[in-house]
């Protein structure tokens, strides 16, 4: 029987013949690098072959490269309970063009997911039903895991209560 | 506040009353548990038969701000939870005291970051900086003997400027009536 990665390899070249994918492998742990534009018709595939079955989004998360062409990388942690295999999905996004398309409608629980990278790195993502900020307050201006943004913060950006006594 | 604001000079009735205010109120320091993190276990800890508050007459810890005298702020506080304590501080009765418990709210502690909140003296007015990380129960135990010195020192004149808070209160027909 092939294993998960040759498994994968041939179902994802075969279905999406003609895309880029990049397959990584490094201390077990497989990492698919693909394009943005397809990242919600392969999430859905791969959820909904029933011999991959990757029903569970582990978590969502971008990485700021400060200095690359394209700046940010989201990426994507699924599982897939059928073959006991984790893999990690890859898109770039360019700081001037900063969105992807959700993929809230492929798993629900990416809609907290998201909007957490969304307040952190300030990706936006497009079709999300509610892509308010998770962690800060709501008329906070800025993104603070981007790498330009200073670790004590900007002085003032962040509200106190007034002394009143 | 209450009884003493309305009292004048320091007679020696004032001063007999003054007494015993102090006695009856350092002796019953109802404490409100603002248990933000890791800091909370340990005052946890501090109400239990092993290190027993009640010994000192605290044990009624009160999870209304309305009922208590002292506010133990015991965690990290965020700028985000900053005016959700600042407004539980604002509900609690005067006469009140607070203990900054821990490196967290005393400085900001490890938290050196944007979040954090370097110190609540920045919006509530301190009495008590316990050091620890988190600090002993036996260690908020003598942070509250101090508060209790503290209050021992008070006397009524000390609340006599003070304005009463003000209240709206709902009349039953409807009507608001504020009390100054």
């Amino acid at each position: 029987m092939a294993s998960p990665k040759e498994l994968l390899e041939q179902r994802l070249n075969e279905k999406f013949s003609g895309e880029n994918f990049i397959f990584n492998e490094h201390r077990n742990e497989l990492t698919v690098s693909l394009d943005k534009k397809n990242i919600i018709a392969v999430c859905k595939y791969l959820k909904e072959e029933p011999e991959l079955a990757f029903r569970l989004c582990e978590d969502i998360t971008a990485v700021d490269w400060a200095t690359r062409k394209n700046r940010f990388s989201v990426v994507y942690h699924i599982y897939s309970l059928k073959m006991n295999f984790r893999l990690a999905l890859k898109a770039s996004v360019d700081e001037k063009d900063c969105n992807i398309d959700s993929v809230s409608s492929v798993w629900n629980t990416a809609n907290w997911h998201e909007r957490e990278t969304f307040d952190m790195y300030g990706i936006h993502f497009n079709n999300h039903p509610d892509l308010r900020r998770m962690y800060m307050p709501e008329e906070f201006e800025y993104h603070p895991l981007r790498k330009d943004f200073p670790l004590m913060g900007i002085p003032g950006s962040l509200s106190l209560p007034k002394n009143k006594n | 506040m209450g009884l003493e604001a309305k009292l004048n000079g320091n007679s020696f009735f004032t001063t007999t009353v003054d007494a015993l205010t102090e006695w009856a109120r350092k002796n019953s320091v109802w404490p409100m548990p603002m248990g933000i993190s890791c800091c909370a276990i340990e005052m946890m800890a501090s109400g239990d038969p092993k290190y027993d508050i009640a010994r000192f007459g605290s044990e009624v810890m009160r999870f209304t701000p309305r009922q208590c005298d002292l506010m133990i702020v015991a965690g990290t506080v965020t700028y985000k939870m900053s005016h959700v304590v600042r407004k539980i501080y604002d509900q609690m009765p005067d006469p009140k005291w607070v203990i900054a418990m821990g490196a967290c709210t005393s400085s900001g502690g490890m938290y050196r970051s944007y979040p954090v909140v370097q110190g609540i003296d920045q919006f509530l007015p301190v009495d008590i900086y316990l050091a620890g990380c988190p600090p002993r129960p036996d260690n908020l135990l003598n942070a509250l003997i101090q508060i209790q010195e503290k209050i021992g020192r008070t006397k009524a004149r000390d609340f006599q400027d003070k304005p009463l808070p003000r209240l709206t209160v709902v009349q039953p027909n409807g009507e608001f009536l504020q009390n100054n």
